[in-house]
């Protein structure tokens, strides 16, 4: 990936993760979040990882942030918007944040493995990287049963859902 | 200039403390929630950058981690498809998503 770009997008993600933090509006938070996703997934793309990058834009920027707007508007947050931020809490998290990052630095400065550049890949000559066709192969060969796993997931989170919003919880 | 693993990993643990803080220090239940996608999203570039990072014997990268992100981001659907809906019941029982106001089930 060109280097300009990977920074771009990585300023333009934290940037706007940050705004998911500090908004007062869910609204706007929601939005920070959609823009932050989107430059994630093309954070993906720079890794070659196609496939990944649209599922990222379907599912998280499509179908998780309708799900999260529509349930701020289901709910009406206006009078959360007034409260006042609780300063040791502000203080506490940024405190326990920033001593995370911190050490996060210090493990990858002393991290020589991680500090080279990516391979190239080695693909026949004019073809391009078939992700999708890969992806799909390790995941109907090696993982089929997580696969068939994930699916009674899905179905029993459905279920849960529809009980749990059900009028009267008994 | 060269992109190494260690810059997409840093990246990686700065979306992660950002969504942590968020989780600390917000007290909206929804903004606790859109924080914990962040932090799984953090993990799941991670994820990818050691997946690129990794080219096998094949000249290609190592398809396992994407296929592992892929059920992450599966996972992560299906939890907030049944948090919101948590989410919902709860506004209708107590009319608040605000943290404070739920203490039944602190010591």
């Amino acid at each position: 990936m060109n280097p300009i770009l990977f920074y771009l997008f990585s300023i333009l993600m934290l940037g706007f993760g940050i705004a998911v933090v500090a908004n007062r509006n869910p609204v706007a938070s929601a939005m920070s979040l959609v823009v932050s996703f989107f430059c994630l997934a093309a954070l993906y793309v720079g890794l070659d990882a196609y496939f990944l990058a649209s599922i990222q834009v379907v599912v998280y920027a499509g179908a998780v942030m309708v799900l999260f707007l529509f349930i701020i508007m289901l709910l009406d947050l206006k009078a959360e918007q007034r409260r006042k931020f609780n300063k040791l809490a502000i203080g506490g998290g940024a405190l326990v944040a920033l001593a995370f990052a911190a050490q996060l630095v210090g493990v990858l400065g002393s991290h020589p493995r991680g500090d080279k550049p990516f391979p190239e890949l080695k693909l026949p000559v004019g073809e391009s990287l078939n992700d999708l066709q890969h992806v799909g192969e390790t995941l109907f060969s090696l993982h089929t049963l997580p696969f068939q796993v994930i699916g009674v997931l899905i179905l029993v989170a459905t279920i849960g859902v529809i009980v749990i919003s059900k009028r009267e919880l008994k | 200039m060269t992109l190494t693993l260690n810059h997409y990993l840093l990246v990686s643990g700065l979306l992660f403390s950002i969504g942590f803080a968020g989780v600390l220090l917000r007290r909206n239940i929804i903004i606790i929630f859109m924080c914990l996608e962040l932090m799984l999203n953090a993990a799941n570039l991670s994820l990818v950058a050691f997946s690129r990072f990794n080219v096998g014997a094949d000249g290609l990268p190592n398809f396992n981690a994407q296929v592992l992100t892929f059920f992450i981001i599966t996972v992560a659907a299906a939890e907030v498809a049944v948090g919101l809906a948590i989410i919902v019941a709860l506004y209708r029982a107590r009319q608040t998503t605000h943290v404070e106001d739920i203490t039944t089930l602190k010591f």
